[in-house]
């Protein structure tokens, strides 16, 4: 026995939710295949950030499709604040990537200009001298030479906007499961099976959302999608007076008062313990911007694993042996959730990836 | 709201500064409690919609009671023992620790 729908998304984190949202949003009935909090996601260690002007950088497609979602997101936080009463805190007020030193300044002002490149006359950028962002930031610290602006970056709250998307597709008469590990893919007639730890599903469409979990499950469609864990730590201090009215690539100030210090990258597999040591580079180099950043406390310290790519940019795939069957993987679950959501669930409810994706497919790799 | 256990020592202590007035605790109580007992229960105002709150907890774990202690702002009243001549504020709203804000124990 199977329960059947109009479509099956495994995995409920950010990128299954927000799929799931679409789909439903599409008139489709779906059903999200989620393993419970036993699943490592990566959500959780989503730093929040709606971020344009680090994404793509030599990848114009990925660049596209980054400012694409950062162009609905205004649209999408609002939609879903109507929809569920839930409000994700979306803000777009731009971001700034603090430079510590000339070379620094110098390194940023080329990737900025590459960036520049790709999008012709849409991306707007600044490098600002450190007078300039004195007027943003009073009290920079004194290594603090410059850095880099752009209007298209902004942030939201990753937890909320999970649960709003998750509450949206439940409004519209979609499902989510729980204890919903995916073990099986098989054909079935028109449609393809999925066999979990709880029962039997079916549809004509499947989106392997399952973060980490997508590395085993697509080659059961004759995909692959070679992903790995990259550890990321965070550390949340008390609330605090705004003192910083956009988000940094690295401190971010939350519409609550918390301040979020992060960026660490560890290549240390399925280890998610948090260490003193990343914490230490993390404060230290934080502190270096923000001095006064010291005298607030520091509440929690945690660490999730990204769900990171070969070269970094997401990979949305089909399989041709298993038709119905789509692959995404990607580590920028809320920057990409506008775009997920409403541009993404798309082709999938019509059967095609858009021509734009071609490019992220994971043939990239078969070199 | 709160009275003292009856005890062989009742002789105060140690005397502090609460926003102007001078309350009297015995050695050993905590600044919450020493409010507390001094009838004192608006200890701090919420970040977000400036409600007033006070103890719950007692042991650390609510944050509940969060003031400015001799200038250091978020201290835990319930973790923090009553010393003579201390300052004791309601911490109104979130934490100051801005680049424009006072350093607690710096030199101006």
């Amino acid at each position: 026995m199977s329960e059947t729908f109009d479509a099956i998304v495994i995995g409920g984190g950010l990128l299954g939710s927000a799929i799931g949202y679409g789909l439903a949003k599409k008139g489709l009935k779906c059903v999200i295949l989620d393993e419970g909090d036993i699943a490592y996601r990566a959500a959780r260690g989503n730093f929040g950030l709606v971020w344009v002007q680090s994404k793509g950088i030599g990848a114009p497609p990925y660049a596209d499709w980054t400012m694409r979602s950062a162009n609905l997101w205004g649209g999408f936080a609002g939609e879903l604040r109507e929809r569920t009463g839930v409000d994700v805190a979306h803000e777009q007020p731009g971001g700034i990537e603090v430079c510590l030193s000339e070379q620094e300044f110098e390194e940023r002002a080329a990737k900025m200009a590459t960036l520049a490149g790709h999008q012709g006359g849409r991306f707007t950028h600044e490098m600002l001298d450190r007078k300039q962002m004195l007027d943003f930031v009073p009290g920079l610290g004194p290594e603090v030479v410059g850095g880099s602006f752009t209007p298209h970056d902004g942030h939201a709250n990753p937890l909320r906007l999970m649960r709003a998307m998750q509450q949206g597709l439940v409004a519209l008469g979609s499902e989510i499961r729980t204890d919903s590990h995916a073990l099986e893919l098989n054909a079935a007639g028109g449609n393809v099976r999925v066999k979990t730890r709880s029962g039997t599903f079916e549809a004509p469409r499947v989106v392997l959302a399952a973060g980490l979990g997508n590395r085993d499950l697509a080659p059961m469609a004759g995909l692959d999608q070679p992903v790995r864990p990259v550890k990321g730590q965070i550390i949340v201090t008390e609330r605090v007076r705004r003192f910083l009215n956009m988000p940094t690539t690295n401190v971010r100030q939350t519409n609550e008062g918390t301040v979020l210090v992060g960026a660490s990258q560890e290549e240390a597999g399925f280890d998610l313990r948090a260490s003193a040591r990343v914490s230490r580079t993390i404060a230290a180099r934080s502190w270096r911007a923000f001095p006064f950043l010291g005298r607030a406390r520091v509440i929690r310290t945690w660490a999730a694993l990204r769900v990171m790519t070969p070269d970094g940019l997401p990979i949305y795939d089909q399989s041709e042996t298993m038709p119905g069957v789509f692959a995404a993987s990607c580590h920028s679950g809320v920057t990409l959730a506008a775009a997920h959501a409403d541009v993404y669930a798309g082709y999938v409810a019509d059967g095609k990836l858009g021509d734009e994706l071609v490019p992220l497919s994971a043939g990239r790799f078969d070199v | 709201m709160f009275k003292r256990i009856p005890s062989e020592s009742t002789a105060d202590a140690v005397v502090f500064d609460f926003e102007g007035r001078s309350i009297s605790a015995r050695a050993g109580d905590t600044v919450a409690a020493a409010l507390l007992a001094a009838g004192e229960t608006h200890f701090r105002t919420t970040p977000e919609k400036d409600r007033p709150r006070g103890p719950f907890c007692m042991m650390g774990i609510c944050f509940d009671c969060l003031m400015v202690i001799d200038g250091e702002p978020n201290r835990q009243a319930c973790q923090v023992l009553a010393a003579d001549g201390m300052t004791v504020r309601r911490q109104i709203g979130a934490a100051e620790v801005g680049p424009d804000d006072p350093i607690p124990g710096a030199e101006t």
